[in-house]
């Protein structure tokens, strides 16, 4: 097996985010589950190809605002994620 | 009941410390706000402010100093999340005669006239809301009660509350602070069996005296984040807001959880012995309520029922 690339702190933290997205969209409606896994991923690789990678202050903001949207999505009486293109 | 306190902890500079002993002993010139004297502080602070701004502009109408200015410089931490870039401090200057006597004035008034993106919670600009808590000069206060240092000399420095996460500008993310005021069950838990003869629960007048000091608190998280130990341990240790309101209902007569309160607070001994009496929060509030003495009295309540 090839060794993996030695992750980051933040990196893990990043990814453990993102896991922990993954898992709560499991707990939700199967169709809802693709929206919400599909929005999430978008939203993920996004920020991984525009944000600076050394722009910790961003990162670690990004961090905090995708766990407070976990914990909301964590709620059983939340179904789905949506989200709206704002023009600019 | 706990005696309110004055706070101590003001920035030499303002020159308050005169004005502070003054104000302790005399009640006469605000007697509406005996027995608040960090209110009274502001309040003196505020008309001298404003005596000292009816000068400068008197003294600049009749021509005789033109360097009586009533503008002063506000730096303004600002931190955008969509732009790039660290945060930094702006400048803004503000005339004082055209504008409110309070703190909060003057960032509407900035708000309003100067910049539009600039962002900070506020709500009922009377000191009931606690949603204008910052830092300014250094001290964390609500801007809706601090009346503006009328020294134009030099700037006054507005920055969010220290050791917070920020959202923007002056925003913080207070999502933990609420979850530890939520985790001390602020609410009334009785034993008796609900639906029985009497619906209320009295309480005499001698017991509800008892919440005086403790009852005011808004919950603008100016002591907490006035806190080293929590500061270091937020996460671990509750703060002195949450513990001031664990006390609260700790010390209600018509709570009968009281014992299993304290116990649940002394567990773990992070949460509520991480307080290593600095009475930053006491010296800090804006309601002039006392935290640090509300604590030292659960500590006491534990040691006592341990005993």
């Amino acid at each position: 097996m090839a060794s993996r690339p030695k992750l980051s702190g933040i990196q893990k933290q990043v990814l453990t985010l993102y896991r922990g997205f993954l898992r709560t969209a499991r707990l939700k409606d199967p169709e809802e589950r693709l929206r919400i896994e599909s929005v999430v991923s978008a939203e993920f690789r996004d920020n991984a190809r525009n944000v600076d990678r050394r722009n910790f202050v961003y990162i670690e903001y990004l961090l905090r605002r995708g766990k407070r949207q976990l914990e909301q999505l964590k709620n059983p009486d939340i179904t789905g994620l949506a989200t709206l293109e704002v023009k600019k | 009941m706990l005696r309110r306190t004055l706070p101590a902890l003001r920035s030499v500079k303002d020159g308050v410390t005169d004005a502070a002993r003054q104000a302790a002993k005399g009640d006469a010139h605000f007697p509406s706000l005996r027995g608040h004297p960090a209110a009274r502080v502001n309040a003196r602070e505020s008309a001298e402010g404003q005596a000292r701004l009816a000068a400068a502009e008197e003294e600049r109408r009749r021509g005789g100093r033109p360097e009586a200015t009533t503008v002063k410089e506000f730096q303004v931490y600002r931190w955008n999340p969509d732009s790039p870039g660290r945060p930094f401090l702006q400048s803004y200057f503000v005339d004082l005669a055209a504008c409110g006597p309070m703190v909060l004035d003057v960032l509407q008034k900035i708000k309003s006239e100067h910049d539009s993106t600039l962002a900070f919670r506020r709500s009922c600009r009377e000191g009931i809301c606690g949603s204008c808590s910052m830092s300014i000069d250094g001290v964390n206060t609500v801007a809706c009660l601090k009346p503006v240092d009328a020294d134009t000399s030099r700037p006054s420095m507005i920055t969010p509350l220290p050791h917070m996460f920020v959202v923007k500008d002056l925003v913080v993310d207070l999502t933990n602070f609420y979850q530890q005021y939520k985790s001390v069950e602020p609410w009334l838990k009785t034993k008796r069996p609900p639906g029985g003869a009497r619906r209320e629960h009295p309480q005499s007048p001698a017991q509800r005296k008892k919440l005086d000091g403790l009852y005011e608190c808004i919950l603008c998280a100016c002591c907490s984040t006035a806190c080293p130990s929590y500061w270091w341990n937020s996460e671990a240790f509750l703060g002195p807001a949450a513990l001031l309101h664990a006390y609260r209902w700790v010390s209600d007569s018509r709570d009968d959880y009281g014992q299993e309160r304290v116990q649940a607070l002394s567990e773990g001994w992070d949460k509520l012995y991480r307080c290593r009496m600095i009475k930053s929060c006491t010296a800090t509030c804006p309601k002039s309520l006392d935290p640090a003495a509300a604590i030292s009295a659960l500590k006491a309540l534990h040691q006592l029922r341990k005993a």
